[in-house]
């Protein structure tokens, strides 16, 4: 009895002493870690849209889109960039589930003619060498001034418009199809994305 | 002296890698650069020193039936606080890493040595075991990045290793490359300590 007593009260102890330590730890860090979330989030907007001097994410719009399957609201961010307080481009991240690796998120310029200044993958798990060569130069730049009606979203070889990468079929698939239904959701808000802030 | 003995063992004698071939599953994962390499390896010889420390100063406090239960939860405490920190400071080296920081918890490397050494011996062996662990298995990740890197990606650090006319050896970065590379590395050191197959 005394025996099991010792074994509780040691770790027991242990685990308040680690509990304690912890939520230190998570406070301090927490400033920081928001901190480079947020420069994460502008070093990709600054990267797709024109020059602008506003702070995007904080100009920004959320449109809730439908409920997921926990019951929570799925809400589309939209950034938007100004110069001289007009409005220069719109930036908003897409995902999807249809890598050859997992899910690609992708972040999305636009002109407020609707025309796309720029993309930027955030994250992807695709093959190094192959379907990792979504993040060259090469490949984003082929997505520069298309528009959802100047261009048929597919890849050359399904009878679009836009050169997929050799060998990566797959993950320039995905990238053109998430890209599309971003912007038919931008075509289909366009009203209240650039209207008056929320 | 025995000190030194204790700091040195882990480069070659018992290094983690090569010669107790412990800790195999973040050696293969991240070892796709250089830099990713030393990250988890620093990483990892902070959570072993402080785990070490701390268990090495419990020893007599800690019930034997339940020494495996209060090790976890030293180690899970350690690696939460590196995971945490290097979110807020090393931002993008923790995004490499990502999901390989919170498994350091299962290194075996590191509760085998909280096992193994610091849970009977006294403070500064403890000190200098996990620090020459540590530094063996940090060293043998910057071995097999560098080599991966080199030949796989044609740079090291990042600093293109061969003229424009390289071609990269892709596989050196997908995962069999891991297991290649490993495997001559291995057949190396047992042919430089003059080891027989047993």
């Amino acid at each position: 009895m005394k025996d099991i007593l010792r074994l509780i009260v040691v770790l027991t102890s242990l685990c308040i002493v680690s509990a304690i330590a912890l939520a230190k730890i998570y406070d301090l860090t927490k400033g920081p870690i928001d901190h480079q979330k947020r420069l994460e989030v502008l070093r990709a907007i600054k990267t797709v849209l024109p020059p602008y001097d506003n702070e995007p994410d904080r100009d920004r719009v959320k449109l809730p889109m439908g409920i997921d399957k926990r019951g929570k609201e799925i809400q589309r961010v939209f950034y938007r960039g100004r110069k001289d307080s007009r409005l220069i481009g719109v930036a908003f991240k897409v995902i999807s589930p249809e890598g050859y690796g997992g899910d690609i998120e992708v972040m999305v310029g636009l002109l407020p003619n609707g025309m796309i200044n720029g993309v930027e993958v955030l994250s992807h798990l695709e093959t190094p060498g192959l379907g990792a060569k979504i993040r060259g130069a090469k490949f984003k730049d082929r997505f520069k001034n298309r528009t959802l009606s100047n261009t048929a979203w597919a890849v050359r070889k399904d009878g679009g418009d836009i050169d997929g990468i050799t060998g990566a079929t797959i993950s320039s698939r995905a990238v053109i199809k998430a890209i599309k239904e971003g912007l038919e959701i931008y075509r289909d808000h366009e009203a209240s994305i650039v209207g008056p802030s929320q | 002296m025995a000190i030194a003995r204790e700091f040195t063992k882990g480069f070659w004698r018992e290094n983690p890698i090569f010669r107790l071939v412990l800790g195999m599953c973040p050696t293969l994962a991240v070892t796709t650069a250089a830099i990713n390499g030393i990250g988890m390896g620093l990483a990892t010889t902070f959570v072993l020193v402080c785990s070490n420390v701390v268990i090495s100063l419990l020893r007599n406090f800690i019930p034997p039936r339940v020494r495996i239960p209060s090790f976890i939860v030293v180690i899970a405490s350690f690696v939460t606080i590196v995971d945490l920190v290097m979110a807020g400071f090393f931002f993008q080296l923790h995004k490499t890493l990502g999901l390989f920081i919170p498994l350091i918890v299962v290194n075996c490397i590191i509760l085998g040595r909280a096992e193994a050494f610091a849970s009977k011996r006294p403070l500064m062996d403890s000190i200098a075991d996990g620090l020459g662990m540590g530094f063996g298995f940090t060293l043998s990740l910057l071995l097999l990045g560098s080599i991966r890197e080199v030949l796989g990606n044609g740079t090291l650090f990042d600093v293109p290793a061969f003229g424009p006319g390289y071609f990269p050896f892709l596989v050196m970065v997908l995962p069999p490359g891991a297991f290649i590379t490993l495997g001559f590395l291995l057949a190396l050191m047992n042919r430089l300590s003059g080891q027989r197959p047993s």
